[in-house]
């Protein structure tokens, strides 16, 4: 129970870790001014909310490992973030894309945990929730405005869309660490998870006059450790610090 | 690409213990949707505010300085209209 519930929350944690990390990498190239503050803004966000499920996790473990020691000290086999929040950020529509499918996903996801039998999980999902409702007003409104917007916002959203639509099946990857957790209480019933989340996708969508990609092919292996070989490059950059100067502090 | 900028927008935000919205700054936006969560996303990161007006730029109208002279300046000689020109009774504090 222990390892599935470190299991979990490694999930959650590092979807926001990784996520807030890429969003990160927008400061100061933000298309204008107001957006790059923005996607900075969800970035803060997002790495909170790793900072709490992953301070969580290493309570949890009871080995002594702290947020950052999991943060910053693990190798890449190790995560458990989906693939999709590991793409490259792209063009401004591909980094959209990719936070809107997630948004999308994060909110029901939240909605709910907050009814987690864990308190700890109950309390960080509540909080993490006001910030995902915002998350995704943003991204679905800019889906709808490239999509519905000139033509080459149109073309180039709905290339994102196209290319990232393949990672968004892992979203509902479950497997025994999911059944353990669902037996304890500490995931409340996910069987409308799917639904919310195509709901929400499929009328942003269809406002946006983007078409869903008929294609089902599915990439993952992140929730197993099997990345693509973008995450090795963000664990570069992301540990350098840590891995060049143990424990230092600033 | 289109070269054109967005509108502009005033941005007034009003404080926890602010009674009135209060000028804060200007910011370009899509239409006044976008402006709002812009606004939000600049000026309240640091808890300044719990409520956000934005008016296009384009619809304020501003008087001109070139009149300051004509328009302010005779006030200044009209001390009268403050009411600086009664005695307070003894006793009453906090005037």
């Amino acid at each position: 129970m222990e390892k599935a519930l470190f299991e979990y929350l490694l999930r959650l944690g590092d979807d926001s870790l990784i996520l807030g990390h890429r969003l990160s990498e927008w400061c100061g190239h933000g298309p204008i001014l107001e957006e790059d503050i923005a996607l900075t803004n969800l970035s803060l966000d997002l790495i909170g909310q790793a900072t709490s499920f992953l301070d969580y996790a290493g309570k949890v473990e009871g080995k002594g490992r702290s947020e950052d020691d999991l943060a910053f000290l693990r190798f890449d086999k190790d995560y458990r973030n989906l693939l999709l929040v590991e793409r490259p950020n792209g063009d401004f529509g591909v980094t959209i894309m990719r936070q809107f499918l997630f948004d999308a996903y994060r909110k029901p996801l939240f909605e709910r945990l907050v009814h987690s039998s864990d308190e700890t999980i109950a309390a960080i999902a509540a909080k993490s929730l006001k910030e995902t409702k915002y998350h995704l007003k943003h991204s679905s409104e800019w889906v709808i405005r490239l999509g519905d917007g000139t033509e080459e916002s149109h073309e180039r959203i709905q290339e994102a869309l196209n290319d990232l639509w393949k990672y968004a099946a892992e979203i509902f990857y479950e497997d025994e660490v999911d059944a353990t957790l669902k037996e304890a209480g500490v995931l409340p019933n996910m069987e409308t998870l799917r639904a919310d989340w195509e709901e929400i996708v499929y009328s942003v969508l269809k406002e946006a006059t983007l078409e869903t990609p008929d294609n089902n092919w599915k990439q993952e292996g992140g929730r197993k450790g099997l990345h693509t070989e973008h995450l090795g490059y963000i664990l570069a950059e992301l540990q350098y610090m840590q891995r060049a100067y143990p424990n230092m502090e600033w | 690409m289109s070269k054109k900028e967005w509108p502009l927008w005033e941005v007034f935000i009003r404080s926890k213990q602010g009674l009135s919205h209060k000028h804060v700054g200007s910011l370009r936006a899509a239409d006044e949707q976008m402006a709002i969560e812009n606004a939000r996303d600049v000026y309240t990161r640091r808890s300044e505010g719990i409520s956000i007006w934005v008016v296009a730029s384009a619809n304020v109208f501003a008087s001109d300085p070139n009149e300051a002279d004509s328009l302010y300046e005779p006030a200044n000689s009209k001390v009268y209209r403050h009411p600086t020109f009664y005695d307070v009774p003894d006793g009453i504090e906090h005037m």
